[in-house]
């Protein structure tokens, strides 16, 4: 199973993390709805740990300092998706929606 | 407690009890605090006399704080007690005891009478920070302060247009003389760097100036006068004041205020014997005055008009004394005719009390028997302005024309014909107003009646200061010594006056040539207006008459040459420049901000994804820039 991985060219994974890079990206500039924000944000940072670790492979860096970043990562991820979702419990709870467009009435 | 801050800070705390709380107050509390500050002021006044009886030089100062402190020049307020300052103190106070406690009486009916009262303690303050200032900083700040009362009282009953516009016109004429004396005072800065009178003249003693700039401060100073004091050319507004209530035009405008100017002078004599130019200038000034205001007097009809040409005549002729160098004559003639000139005007608001506000002497006549005590003091004060021997205005009017004719022959016949018209128009006012036949139809006869206690009481000390106050400097003819007045002025005044260098034979020529101007001018109209018992026709005059009648057309000469230019460019600005010009700019430069503004608008509308897909975009052209170029 590893060796699957392993005999992959490095270029399948920087195809795959930028469809899943731009998929994030694409998902954040178009969508409305602050759920699938977030969710869009997870997979572009997840796009960058897969490139992140398949990139360490490559390389072959003994102490894998790129794999080691990976987790970094997903700690800052987590925290964020937690201030994210605890804002959007409180903007729910006030405007009975999850639309983003609700930012607009910072305007006046 | 300082008595200088007492006599000022008394008529001041009348004005604020009146001004703030005047309304709450009784009729009767708000006048007797008005008329008791300026009383107690008076006798205060009266106690520090002794002080200088006993030591010539005598002066106190009193010292407030520091107005302004930069570099070498210090300003302060400061003030003296000296022998002129209290002199004008004493005619101030003194005089204004009387006429407030002749308001009370005249202004009884009026609902403005506590505000009436809080003006005139205010006048009262601005006017002693005038005189008794020891510095040129003071008497501006009281010179500014009188002139904004005169502008309140005689706009007093303001629902009438007209009078609001004759306030007007005090204010901005009296505006044109202030801003001489305003450059006056920046040119004695700038040579001397300081405002102190003592100082200055301290500085002139040394040499510290040329001859040309005396005369300069000297000339602007001098129109500071013409401006208070109402002469040629900015006397026009001193008739059109008679807007205000009568016992203002007696205060301000006949004894005090407009003799703020000669004040000035004396104060300042210095300065004018150090240009003899200005002298001559004053002189010529205070003539033309005299005689063109004299002249007018001749063909008004309106009882306090003619006493207002009548004063601006007579502070005409005080300038002449100036002009002379007669410094202790012109304050002579200024303190009685503060007496005698004070007497007709509350004796004129008497008549107008009694005969329901009616102004025009054309409409009164034979009021003689219905206002005997009005009559008898009026008479008195016609007969102290004409010069009857004896009375106060023959001793100083007989010293200005002695003077005048030492200084100036052409001068001395010119004054003298001043002279005869006053006999003339003084007598015919008193004439048609007192003699003859009553003329009004709307008011009857039986209606008029004497005036309360509270104006003719006044009007009986006024009558007697008229006939005694020619004992203040008895000339020496009579008393073989200098008079009173001189000798109490001689530690103040800095040049030494000349003596008469006429014989006395001469003296007794011109003081008969004084009585013979008032026999004929007593029996010219007398027979003019008594014994044919003519009245001022309704009818325009015709010829120099006609000219006469309508003030020379100085008015209307003002209004082409100022007035209407001014209004013509006003109105280029206002309609075309305004309009065509500075608003297109403005607007336009609005429309164009306004444009780039809803532009930016849309870079900055709330909208996420917007701000999102700018920085995606701006992300890729920044990559790009870095993998291509």
């Amino acid at each position: 199973m590893l060796s699957i991985f392993q005999n992959l060219d490095i270029s399948h994974y920087i195809y795959l993390s930028c469809v899943l890079f731009s998929i994030g990206l694409f998902g954040v500039l178009f969508r409305r709805n602050a759920i699938v924000l977030l969710m869009c944000i997870e997979l572009m940072l997840n796009a960058v740990n897969l490139l992140l670790a398949a990139f360490t492979e490559y390389m072959g860096d003994p102490n894998a300092n790129g794999q080691m970043f990976v987790f970094f990562i997903m700690v800052v991820a987590a925290a964020e998706a937690a201030v994210g979702l605890a804002i959007l419990v409180m903007v729910y709870r006030n405007t009975r929606k999850t639309d983003v467009s609700f930012l607009d009435s910072l305007k006046d | 407690m300082n008595p200088i801050a007492i006599i000022i800070g008394l008529p001041l705390i009348g004005f604020l009890i009146n001004g703030l709380f005047g309304k709450q107050l009784p009729k009767m509390i708000s006048g007797l605090l008005g008329v008791s500050t300026i009383l107690i002021a008076f006798i205060l006044t009266a106690t520090q006399l002794s002080n200088f009886i006993s030591t010539e030089t005598y002066s106190s100062t009193l010292k407030l704080f520091t107005f302004l402190n930069v570099d070498n020049l210090v300003l302060e307020a400061s003030f003296k007690l000296d022998r002129l300052s209290i002199w004008m103190t004493m005619i101030i106070t003194g005089i204004g005891t009387l006429i407030h406690i002749y308001s009370m009486a005249y202004m009884w009916e009026d609902e403005g009478f506590h505000k009436f009262f809080s003006y005139l303690n205010f006048f009262v303050f601005n006017m002693l920070l005038l005189v008794l200032g020891s510095n040129f900083l003071m008497l501006f700040f009281g010179w500014e302060g009188v002139g904004l009362c005169s502008y309140l009282l005689i706009g007093f009953w303001y629902s009438r247009p007209e009078y609001g516009k004759a306030a007007r016109k005090a204010f901005v004429m009296n505006r044109i003389g202030d801003l001489g004396l305003l450059l006056g005072m920046f040119l004695i800065i700038h040579q001397f760097g300081t405002l102190d009178y003592d100082a200055v003249i301290q500085g002139i003693a040394q040499g510290k100036t040329s001859g040309s700039m005396l005369t300069a401060i000297s000339m602007l100073l001098f129109v500071g006068a013409m401006g208070k004091s109402a002469q040629i050319p900015l006397y026009t507004w001193l008739p059109d004041a008679m807007a205000g209530p009568t016992p203002v035009s007696a205060l301000i405008h006949a004894a005090t205020m407009v003799t703020a100017g000669i004040y000035l002078i004396v104060r300042t004599q210095i300065l004018f014997e150090m240009a003899p130019f200005t002298g001559e200038f004053i002189f010529w000034i205070g003539l033309c005055t005299s005689i063109l205001a004299a002249l007018i007097g001749l063909k008004q009809n309106d009882i306090k008009k003619v006493l207002a040409y009548s004063t601006v005549s007579q502070l005409g002729f005080m300038f002449v004394a100036l002009g002379c160098g007669a410094y202790t004559t012109a304050m002579f003639h200024l303190t009685t005719h503060a007496f005698f000139k004070a007497l007709l005007f509350l004796g004129a608001g008497s008549v107008i009390h009694g005969v329901h506000h009616e102004q025009d002497i054309r409409l009164m006549g034979g009021l003689k028997s219905k206002m005997p005590l009005t009559y008898i003091t009026f008479l008195i004060g016609t007969l102290a302005i004409t010069g009857f021997p004896l009375l106060s205005g023959f001793f100083s009017k007989d010293e200005i024309l002695t003077h005048v004719f030492e200084h100036n022959k052409i001068g001395y016949a010119l004054m003298v014909f001043s002279a005869l018209l006053t006999g003339i128009y003084m007598f015919r006012m008193f004439f048609v107003t007192f003699h003859g036949t009553y003329r009004n139809s709307h008011y009857s006869l039986d209606k008029v009646h004497e005036s309360p206690l509270g104006m003719t009481l006044p009007l009986i000390i006024l009558a007697f200061l008229s006939v005694i106050g020619g004992a203040l400097n008895l000339p020496e003819y009579l008393t073989h010594q200098s008079g009173t007045l001189a000798n109490w002025l001689k530690p103040i005044l800095t040049i030494e006056e000349s003596k008469h260098a006429i014989s006395h034979s001469t003296e007794y020529i011109l003081i008969g040539i004084a009585v013979l101007v008032f026999v004929i001018a007593f029996f010219f109209t007398r027979s003019k207006y008594v014994s044919k018992n003519h009245v001022p026709s309704e009818a325009e005059s015709t010829g120099i008459a006609g000219y006469m009648e309508n003030k020379f057309y100085v008015d209307e000469l003002y209004n082409t040459v100022f007035v209407k230019p001014l209004e013509g460019l006003s109105d280029i600005l206002g309609n075309f420049f305004e309009t065509k010009v500075i608003a297109p700019l403005s607007f336009g430069i609005n429309s164009v901000l306004t444009r780039i503004g809803r532009l930016n608008k849309f870079v900055q509308d709330g909208n996420i994804e917007k701000y999102l897909l700018f920085m995606v975009i701006g992300i890729v052209i920044l990559i790009g820039i870095n993998l291509f170029i």
